[in-house]
């Protein structure tokens, strides 16, 4: 019996290995120019093609043409870009933004609304000492410059600078929109062991004042996201569901939605969720996730994907996907070692729980449980209340 | 009120996702190939590159089709070909597309542009400035491969570093002939089967063998003569080989040469142990040495010969195994003569060493004849 169990395995990994190898011939194939059969064959798929907000950008790209010194129109334009950038995970986008702004980009002391979107445009690229500078000079002539601050804010909670986040976030001005201030400040508290007192003034603010869709759902994803990481999984769902029902498009929210459906064993309603929207990395490899969970074959076929894609950054010598690579290593390759080297080098750079929670399962694969010391201890010092990571570090005790 | 929610606003645009979900970032491979004074050029750029600077939508509809980039093939060329400056010597390279052929890539399909560029003569000194879609999109890079004679190269392309420049090729022969000589080389270090066949050899030629069948200690001189008798038998089978299938003269599979050269090893050891042949080493090293060369031959044809310049490279990668052979044999020579004065020369050295020789490459053989 246990003879024919070890020779059936044999056969799967066998049939595994040859369908791993059909795979990239397959891609190999694929990968070769050609030309199409007839002039119908669709090549591309535009982006939100006809769209109000394509062609108000391209009227918007059209005028600053002619007119490429005109500041307000450039700030305008810059913004619509990164609007765009932001919904869709589009680094294009920030690109057009930067060539938009390019009169002002490189000269000696530019206009503060310039400063202000180069500094988002230096963060989007984890640039963020960069970013820092730029908001440093703005908030010396304008201390009380509300987007200067909160991109302050939000810089140091991705590198884990929650102290000093929290106090950027109540320096805004208090005029503004509440569930700004608060959205600002749940999330750093929420971060930094206040997680109860940030989740109040978060769902407070959301049903006192009548708000922006935009906001709201901003709020709602870091709602549901603070509700995940103290295990409330049914409140989470609930706000996750709710910010959808905005129905507004939004990379992020997606995301993390997914990743709360793929944490909770949930792959089939993570796949629906995601319904093949392979363009975003970061949804991609949610994607290959959960297909490999279900055992279908499209996993390999994203996973040939992914790789396609670590390798064009890696040649551009890019270091925007060391998380996506660092989880894609660990959940997909289930290569222990190098995901955990990986995972340690994003650390450097950035501290949210995503973060940490690589650090620690890259540990636990890699059964060097020691390597993780710095990031238990970093949890510990923070007071970071999150449910998975705190059973992650149980099992790293365990050893 | 309403201006500071304004600005609070369009703050948060800014802000939200501030790690990276993205897409791959927009950039193009540009491919060179240099043979004398043409260079041949494929260059895949992205449809919605192509489509945000010039628009290839014509009917507006969101989908790019093969009839839509058809009819634009000859816009596209110009705007590429117009941002790509090929300079051979300070003097311009006209580019001219030569086929249009589409690719799918993980994030999206590319327009794939051949072109041919000639130079105005045998090329020395070549450089190359790209700055395709720089003004739309700074973040743009344009990711080169170049091939010139052999040597391969790779840069990436920016707004800050538009250009990449190399000497090379005929013009200056030396650094060709520099190039090959370090890779024979370096395949003779990594390429320990050839290394452990010629100590195989060299092994018993410090050893006098008598009549009664014990061994004695040459005296140096007599040591150094006979590793020169082995060394340049060796060397000059593998040559011959290794010229004759460079040039094409003699083809044979590598699935057959490669258990062939570990079959050799296997045997030079086995006769230290076992011996059959004891004079004349050097036949044995001349007849093995001419499977050896077809070794070299097969590295050096994955490494690639230039079409000019093809002797000089040819008797420079030759040289090259040489120069890391004769290495070998300037650490060994003294030391084994140095050590066969000692009474554990034979048993250690001679048989146990040719003996775990013999181990390891019996496991080559058979692997490379099984796999």
């Amino acid at each position: 019996m246990k003879n024919r169990m070890t020779c059936s395995i044999t056969i799967r990994a066998l049939c595994a290995a040859i369908v791993v190898f059909m795979g990239l011939i397959a891609s190999e194939a694929t990968a070769k120019p050609y030309i199409p059969a007839n002039d119908d064959t669709v090549l591309e798929k535009l982006p939100a093609p006809g769209t109000e907000s394509q062609r108000v950008l391209r009227g918007l790209r059209t005028q600053l043409t002619a007119t490429p010194e005109n500041l307000t129109l450039a700030l305008r334009l810059a913004r619509r870009y990164m609007d765009v950038g932001r919904a869709e995970s589009d680094p294009r986008y920030y690109g057009y933004a930067e060539s938009a702004l390019k009169p002002w980009w490189d000269i000696d002391k530019p206009p503060l609304e310039v400063l202000v979107l180069r500094a988002g445009l230096y963060q989007f690229r984890h640039d963020f000492e960069t970013a820092l500078d730029d908001l440093e000079t703005i908030l010396a002539a304008r201390p009380n410059h509300a987007q200067a601050l909160l991109t302050k804010a939000f810089v140091l909670q991705v590198v884990g600078r929650n102290g000093a986040a929290i106090e950027a976030c109540r320096r805004l001005p208090k005029s503004g929109p509440s569930l700004i201030v608060a959205t600002c400040l749940g999330r750093v508290e929420s971060l930094s062991g206040k997680a109860a007192g940030g989740k109040n003034r978060l769902a407070n603010a959301l049903t006192a004042g009548n708000n922006e869709d935009r906001l709201r759902l901003w709020a709602l994803t870091n709602l549901a996201e603070i509700a995940a990481r103290r295990g409330g999984a049914q409140e989470a769902e609930r706000h996750f569901r709710a910010a959808l029902d905005l129905g507004r498009r939004d990379v992020y929210l997606l995301g993390a939605y997914a990743d709360f459906l793929l944490e909770r064993g949930r792959p089939q309603d993570a796949r629906d969720l995601l319904d093949g929207d392979t363009r975003p990395d970061g949804l991609l490899l949610r994607l290959a996730i959960a297909e490999q969970r279900l055992g279908n074959d499209a996993a390999l076929r994203y996973r040939t994907m992914l790789e396609a894609r670590f390798e064009a950054s890696r040649r551009r010598g890019s270091i925007l996907h060391r998380r996506e690579e660092a989880r894609f290593t660990l959940e997909i390759l289930k290569r222990p070692e190098t995901a955990l080297r990986l995972a340690l080098a994003n650390w450097d750079l950035q501290k949210e729980p995503h973060d940490a929670a690589l650090v620690l399962q890259a540990a636990i694969a890699a059964k060097t449980p020691t390597r993780a010391t710095p990031v238990v201890a970093w949890i510990a010092k923070t007071g970071l209340e999150d449910v998975s990571l705190e059973a992650s570090i149980r099992r790293l005790k365990q050893g | 009120m309403p201006r500071i929610i304004q600005a609070l606003y369009a703050a948060l645009l800014v802000l939200i996702p501030v790690t990276a979900e993205a897409h791959k970032p927009s950039d193009s491979t540009l491919g060179l190939r240099i043979d004398g004074a043409t260079v041949q050029g494929t260059w895949a750029i992205a449809l919605r590159d192509l489509d945000y600077a010039m628009g290839l939508d014509g009917d507006g509809d969101g989908d790019i089709t093969w009839g839509e980039l058809r009819t634009r093939h000859g816009a596209i060329a110009a705007y590429a070909l117009a941002r790509l400056d090929l300079r051979a010597d300070d003097a311009v390279c006209p580019a001219a597309a030569s086929e249009h052929l589409v690719e799918d890539r993980s994030d999206g399909a590319y327009a794939v542009l051949r072109f041919t560029a000639e130079c105005a003569g045998t090329i020395a000194d070549f450089n190359v400035h790209y700055s395709l879609f720089f003004d739309l999109d700074p973040q743009h890079r344009g990711l080169l491969k170049t091939e010139w004679n052999g040597v391969n190269a790779t840069s990436i392309l920016s707004p800050e570093r538009p250009s990449w420049r190399a000497q090379d090729g005929e013009a200056n022969p030396w650094i060709q002939a520099a190039v090959y000589a370090e890779e024979g080389v370096w395949h003779i270090w990594i390429g320990i089967d050839h290394v452990l066949f010629l100590i195989s050899l060299l092994l018993p030629a410090v050893l006098h063998r008598c009549k009664s069948g014990g061994t004695l200690a040459k005296r140096p001189h007599a040591a150094f003569r006979e590793v020169v008798k082995v060394v340049t038998a060796f060397t000059l089978a593998h040559s011959i080989t290794l010229g004759l299938a460079s040039l094409g003269w003699i083809d044979l599979p590598p699935r057959l040469i490669e258990p062939l050269i570990a079959a050799s090893i296997v045997l030079a050891a086995l006769n230290n142990i076992f011996p059959v042949v004891s004079r004349g080493i050097w036949a044995v090293a001349f007849g093995f040495g001419l499977i050896h060369g077809l070794g070299f031959a097969s590295a050096l044809s994955e490494l690639g010969l230039p079409s000019e310049g093809l002797l000089l490279s040819l008797f420079s990668f030759n040289l090259g195994v040489e120069v890391g052979q004769l290495a070998i044999v300037a650490v060994f020579l003294p030391a084994a003569t140095y050590a066969a004065r000692t009474r554990f020369y034979q048993p250690l050295v001679l048989r146990f060493g040719s003996f775990a020789i013999a181990a390891v490459a019996s496991i080559w053989f058979v692997e490379r004849a099984l796999i």
